[in-house]
């Protein structure tokens, strides 16, 4: 397979970016945040997106999907970021797709084609603390009654308020074990915050919530894998929307270099400013090459897609940041006023950054998959 | 099986059949490239072997036509090609200037006579070429290039100096940027090519920070080359050079890499130590070394991406230059890393140990490949006005 998007790719492509563009551009983030929007995003919004089949795209067609790849996904998500898009799409029509289709079994068939026909949005309840250690998870899921017992606290749970299902890591006796929490699910309170980028994610509190044993999501004991595709699968979502991100800025940046003149010149004229420029683009092209490697060996099946994943949440992470910082500085005070959208995309690389794993983590994942 | 996967069982035999076991070996020293040439000696006979069998099969230059010495694959043949041969670390049969640079000019610019007298001998690795571009007042502004051809008639008459010319002094023949009218700037080059043993010429070492002399100042005294000896257009040469440098970037921002697979700090680790998780006993070295080779496993997917377009005409004609750029920064930041993992015993300069100082000696030359074929400021002047569309100055 080259490393470019092939001609149905490039349809998809042609497709979403001109939608994505003009149904939810940056405009539609600030409408949301200025109306202090309680959900974190459109359901208007995700009902086109449904129409368009995006919420399936990952999901195999046997349960409603369009039975795609990550590749495809990734193409929703560079959108996404370009256009600073407030949308459930990574951690429902991604992460929570991943799991269910590589878990399989009930769950599968319960929450696949209601991802898939727009009505479920799901959650991913991993992360314990303020940074992201899915080694260490702490929640505990023990047998009680025909089913489980769930008690642990969740942090950065995205949608986690609005949620119809969240996916819940859990340690029991003999490993990891994923559950289905249904949004009624008694013991379950989920207190939203609103975020740097104004989304919303909550801190999510089980408190003795009970679930039968079809809750659980693949085989009990057995959720360390399926996590890890969960993981996989988001991580490269995540990159790939950051790439959507650190180009949009990118762009303005540039853009902006060829209209604002100073000292009688345009300050694209200034080489100070085009070597940096010039530095960002590379990065960029690096990182965009990365995330689509990733996500073909994910396609693949590939046994070298766990180090590739960790490549490219690093790379995009380091390159997307440079964007944004390069961005407001490049603007000048401008950069540094709400009413100029180049702040925003300073705002979403951050909370992207965090999400999932930052450079750090994946640097030291990398390390640790060479063996040092 | 696919058309695809048949050649890769084909390859995978031939290569099993073919490739001597010395020659799956990293390279590890200057004698182990094959540069071939009329001067040639061959380190061992596995060398010599392994060209012989690869120039039989067209596989020193696999994606060149057949009358022209190559094996007329496709760009998704020659991928395979390449992973196989990497797959059991075979090195290059053949390494050549001919091969990375004037080759692919030829066979955009060349007469159809040309190719055939001048592409053969270069897939043999039978006539080795210097590239004569830089002049001492004209290094990243080429095109202020003063040698200068005398019209006359059949012949030009050749006289200035050239410097900078990797292997000269080994070179047979030279491709060589000539002003042929005074009056134009860019419209009074010509491309031309002649013998390095021709009357006139010479060259004179010069001797470089990392200790070695790979390059010469040479001197053109009154040469005579035939007026048939140039490509492209007279006067036009230009276009023949810059299409070319494109080539010696891809080429040079190869290096960013690394030959081996083996991540650096996989490499450190074995040698620093581990502390009792079992992580390199530096930590600060630990993570700029990870830091590092997540950059380095990036940049081999741009690299596989960048052939995939470039091979298929998808890319942006200037993205050779990105590549370079951040292929060579790369490429010296590893051998800062080499040198400060290596510690006391990289700095040995001579001992035998170190075969000779060979870390501390590539460390040095890495700095040159940001100034080869274009220095990374250039290049970024280049990516600045022709791929961001940055005004002017
Ligand atoms: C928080 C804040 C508080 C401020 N408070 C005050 C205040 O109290 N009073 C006041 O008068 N001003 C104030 N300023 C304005 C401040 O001094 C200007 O923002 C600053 O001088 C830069 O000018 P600019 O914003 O027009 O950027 P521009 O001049 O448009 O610069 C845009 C970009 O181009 C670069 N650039 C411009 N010229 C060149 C060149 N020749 N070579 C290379 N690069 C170049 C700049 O470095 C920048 O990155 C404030 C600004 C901010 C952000
Ligand atoms: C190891 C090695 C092998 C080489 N092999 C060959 C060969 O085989 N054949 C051959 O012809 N040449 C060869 N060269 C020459 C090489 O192409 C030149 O060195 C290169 O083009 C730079 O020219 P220069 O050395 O004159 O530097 P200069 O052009 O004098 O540059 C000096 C500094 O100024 C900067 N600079 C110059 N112009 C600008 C600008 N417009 N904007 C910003 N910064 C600028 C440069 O980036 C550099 O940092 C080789 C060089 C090396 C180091």
């Amino acid at each position: 397979m080259p490393l470019y998007h092939n001609d149905d790719q490039a349809m998809l492509k042609d497709s979403v970016a001109p939608f994505v563009a003009e149904q939810a551009p940056v405009s539609h983030l600030r409408s949301l945040r200025d109306s202090a929007d309680a959900t974190g995003f459109s359901r208007d919004l995700w009902a086109q997106f449904t129409e368009m089949g995006l919420p399936g795209i990952l999901v195999p067609e046997a349960h409603g999907g369009l039975g795609m790849g990550h590749m495809e996904a990734g193409i929703v998500l560079e959108e996404i970021g370009r256009n600073l898009t407030p949308s459930p799409f990574l951690s429902t029509g991604v992460g929570a797709v991943a799991a269910l289709a590589k878990a399989g079994g009930a769950q599968a068939g319960r929450w696949l084609p209601a991802i898939a026909s727009g009505e479920a949005i799901v959650a991913l309840a991993i992360d314990e603390g303020a940074k992201h250690r899915p080694d260490r998870i702490a929640t505990t899921a023990t047998r009680a009654g025909n089913g489980f017992r769930l008690d642990g606290k969740k942090s950065f749970v995205l949608h986690g308020h609005v949620a119809d299902m969240s996916i819940v890591a859990a340690k029991t006796d003999g490993g990891i074990t994923l559950f289905a929490v249904p949004k009624d699910a008694k013991g379950l309170t989920a207190d939203p915050r609103r975020l740097v980028d104004s989304s919303l994610a909550s801190h999510v509190t089980l408190g003795g919530v009970e679930v039968d044993a079809d809750a659980v999501i693949g085989e009990v004991d057995a959720g360390g894998e399926i996590l890890d595709a969960l993981l996989a699968a988001t991580r490269t979502g995540a990159a790939a929307e950051m790439v959507g991100v650190g180009q949009g800025a990118m762009d303005m940046t540039v853009n902006y270099l060829k209209e604002r003149k100073q000292f009688g010149k345009l300050i694209g004229e200034f080489q100070g400013l085009q070597h940096r420029a010039a530095h960002l683009y590379g990065e960029m092209e690096v990182a965009r090459a990365t995330v689509m490697k990733a996500q073909q060996l994910l396609d693949e099946g590939s046994e070298g897609a766990k180090l590739m994943v960790s490549v490219a949440k690093a790379k995009a992470g380091r390159a997307a940041n440079l964007a944004v910082r390069e961005g407001v500085q490049m603007h000048g005070g401008i950069g540094m006023t709400d009413e100029y959208d180049i702040g925003l995309y300073m705002k979403r690389d951050r909370a992207l950054a965090e999400f999932m794993g930052d450079v750090h983590y994946h640097i030291d994942q990398v390390a640790r998959m060479n063996g040092y | 099986m696919s058309d695809l996967d048949a050649f890769r069982a084909e390859v995978r035999a031939w290569l099993e059949a073919n490739c001597p076991p010395e020659m799956r070996e990293p390279v590890r020293e200057e004698g182990d490239v094959c540069w071939g040439g009329r001067n040639w000696e061959f380190k061992n006979e596995a060398q010599k072997q392994w060209l012989e069998a690869c120039v039989a099969k067209g596989y020193t230059v696999p994606d060149w036509p057949k009358p022209y010495g190559g094996a007329g694959l496709s760009p998704e043949e020659t991928k395979i090609l390449k992973q196989e041969m990497k797959r059991i670390n075979a090195r290059s049969p053949l390494d050549s200037f001919g091969i990375w640079m004037l080759g692919p000019a030829l066979l955009q610019f060349g007469t159809e006579e040309q190719k055939v007298h001048y592409l053969n001998p270069i897939a043999r690795g039978e006539i080795r070429w210097c590239q004569g571009y830089s002049e001492p007042g004209s290094g990243s502004d080429l095109v202020s290039l003063q040698t200068f051809g005398e019209d006359k008639g059949d012949h030009w008459v050749v006289n200035g100096s050239k410097i900078w010319t990797s292997y000269a002094d080994k070179a047979d023949w030279i491709f060589c940027l000539v002003r042929t009218d005074k009056a134009n700037k860019y419209q009074g080059i010509t491309f031309m090519l002649f013998d390095m043993a021709s009357k006139g010429v010479t060259t004179k070492p010069i001797l470089l920070i990392s200790g070695n002399s790979p390059f010469c100042e040479t001197f053109f005294d009154d040469v005579e080359v035939p007026k048939r000896q140039y490509v492209g257009e007279i006067n036009r040469g230009w276009d023949v050079a810059k299409y070319l440098l494109g080539h010696e970037r891809e080429m040079i921002s190869g290096g960013g890499a690394g030959g081996d697979m083996v991540s650096i700090g996989t490499l450190f680790a074995r040698s620093l130590g581990k502390n009792d998780h079992g992580e390199l006993d530096d930590p600060i070295l630990r993570a700029e070394m990870a830091a590092f080779d997540v950059d380095v496993f990036a940049y081999r997917a741009m690299g596989e991406r960048f052939m995939d377009m470039w091979k298929t005409g998808r890319a942006h004609p200037a993205s050779s230059n990105m590549m370079k750029y951040v292929g060579t920064e790369l490429n010296k930041r590893r051998h800062e890393l080499v040198m400060s993992g290596g510690g006391s015993e990289a700095l040995e300069w001579d001992s035998e140990e170190t075969k000779g100082g060979a870390r501390a000696r590539g460390w040095l030359r890495t700095k040159a490949n940001s100034i080869e074929g274009g220095t990374s400021e250039v290049m970024l002047n280049v990516i600045a006005k022709r791929i961001l569309d940055l005004p002017g100055a």
